[in-house]
């Protein structure tokens, strides 16, 4: 900022968004590969995409990923926001902090052994290994995010607004609903979000608590991957990545907005 | 009362979660590790841990997590650097991180392409005259890919404390005769230490478990803790070896959090 950037420096910077960016779009270029492999391109086509989409097994499978990650997403959100209200009600600090160290144990922990434990668990539980093992996984691990989410929201507000609405006369639903609710939407928003993509991305914890017969995008695409090369993965890829490009933009309007709004003098 | 009894009722779904899907787990991992295969109660498995042949994996997982973390932060801090130099360094951070919004697996099935036998890498090596080499499934490919795929994690911590860091700092160091390499090395660097920090925690933990990309990448060259946890639990199903693994990964990692300090270590990964 206060000098220009070395033309090093500039050289630099360029390599590593070269190195980031290449292979993604390696991917997106062999896609159109009529060849069949990834190292010679012969000839445009689009019959990858086609063969995609006429992939029956492999859209329910997408489907199956889509219905995991809003239904996740929708109950870790509404727990999530009522685990943030409980931690942020209780008054001793040290209870306070052993609920948000327990709350952020399922953050901190590699996949494998999340994996490994929620096997044990709903196999002991007697819970059949499928569409309902893989949900409840993912609820599970997105609830904490939710909450980290909400939490600095709700430090942020005033209590004097709950004061506020309980000396006009509100009850308590009033003031979760009227005055709580609202304050604290952005979180809930920027929560609902990143438990969606958390579950879209999540590869290890799926792969452990999936059956036979229940697959999402992920493990497709790493039992695919141990097979070896096909450009169906590649087309697969490149429609993936213009979804996750929207996803990013829509994620950085959403905070752009928040924080414009944090700063605001709307008061 | 009607307030105590709505408390009650909505504090339900989330300490069911906590005793479900946080102590419950972590207790089952410490239970199953007392179990051999056939399901007695025996202390079989933490002997089979300490074993030349398991001893030999712990350390070999954790030489090549180190080399990761260090090579993601020798290549992650100039970058961090040199983003909150340029104008629109928002902009340019959303686009480091992008990448890693992107599906782990598609990324690691690039480089298969990649570093395959006919793959570009090997064009490139036969360019330069150095003829074309075994890439994948080498220890080298496993640690470029995993290289690649935790240095956005490594920038967004970095790249905050040094955000933090008062420009006026380094005038003063400028001011006092102090070099750039003395000012750097005096100043900047202490002062971004606690990013550097959860970047190395955010990775090396990972480096440690990731499974798929040992497979994918590295053949089975390289062994990692995460990846005998998995072999354990879906290979060769037995779950009392599989949970002592994850029992001392666990302790590995809570030791690695006492040692780099967790006090930051949430504003790195929500922003994901």
């Amino acid at each position: 900022m206060r000098d220009k950037l070395a033309l090093s420096s500039k050289a630099y910077l360029f390599i590593i968004f070269f190195i980031l960016y290449a292979p993604i779009f390696y991917l997106v270029y062999y896609s159109f590969n009529s060849g069949g492999t990834m190292s010679n391109f012969e000839g445009f086509t689009l019959d990858w995409y086609k063969e995609l989409f006429g992939d029956t097994r492999l859209l329910i499978i997408v489907l199956n990923t889509i219905v995991i990650a809003l239904l996740s997403a929708l109950v870790s959100t509404i727990i999530g926001v009522f685990g943030a209200l409980w931690i942020h009600s209780v008054k001793q600090r040290q209870t306070q902090n052993a609920l948000l160290s327990l709350n952020n144990v399922l953050i901190v922990s590699p996949d494998v052994i999340i994996g490994a434990s929620f096997l044990i668990l709903l196999t002991l539980a007697g819970i059949k290994l499928g569409f309902y093992s893989v949900l409840l996984s993912h609820i599970a691990f997105s609830i904490p995010i939710v909450v980290l989410m909400v939490l600095p929201k709700l430090k942020e507000m005033s209590p004097s607004l709950i004061d506020a609405a309980k000396d006009l006369g509100a009850n308590q639903w009033q003031v979760l609903t009227k005055v709580i609710v609202p304050y604290i939407t952005p979180g809930i928003f920027a929560g609902f979000f990143m438990a969606l993509t958390y579950s879209f991305d999540d590869f290890a914890v799926t792969f452990f608590v999936t059956g036979n017969g229940f697959s999402t995008l992920s493990v497709e695409i790493y039992s695919l991957a141990r097979r070896g090369i096909s450009l169906n993965i590649n087309a697969l890829s490149t429609l993936l990545f213009i979804f996750t490009m929207l996803l990013v933009s829509g994620y950085y309007f959403i905070s752009q907005r928040n924080s414009t709004r944090g700063l605001g003098v709307r008061k | 009362m009607e307030n105590k009894l709505t408390r009650n009722l909505y504090v339900i779904p989330y300490a069911l979660w906590i005793l479900l899907f946080v102590i419950a787990p972590i207790t089952l991992i410490l239970y199953y590790s007392f179990f051999d295969i056939e399901g007695n109660l025996s202390l079989v498995n933490y002997k089979t841990f300490f074993t030349p042949i398991y001893l030999k994996m712990t350390l070999s997982s954790f030489w090549y997590a180190f080399l990761i973390t260090a090579v993601t932060l020798l290549v992650a801090y100039p970058t961090a650097y040199l983003i909150t130099r340029t104008k629109h360094k928002h902009f340019w951070l959303l686009l480091i991180i992008a990448p890693s919004w992107m599906n782990l697996l598609l990324k690691a099935y690039a480089f298969i392409g990649i570093f395959g036998a006919h793959g570009t890498a090997n064009a490139l090596l036969e360019v330069f005259g150095i003829g074309s080499k075994q890439l994948l499934f080498t220890d080298f490919s496993f640690v470029f890919v995993s290289v690649y795929i935790f240095i956005p994690f490594m920038i967004l911590p970095i790249f905050n404390s040094l955000n933090e860091l008062n420009p006026s700092l380094l005038d003063a160091a400028r001011d006092l005769g102090a070099s750039k390499w003395t000012t750097f090395r005096r100043v900047v660097f202490p002062l971004t230490i606690q990013g550097v920090k959860s970047g190395c925690q955010i990775v090396f933990i990972p480096a440690l478990s990731l499974f798929m990309l040992t497979r994918l990448i590295a053949g089975n060259k390289v062994i990692t803790l995460g990846t005998a946890i998995e072999q354990q639990f879906l290979v060769t199903q037995d779950w009392g070896m599989g949970s002592t693994i994850a029992v001392f990964l666990t302790i590995f990692m809570v030791l690695i959090m006492i040692f780099t300090g967790n006090r930051k270590k949430r504003g790195a990964k929500n922003e994901r």
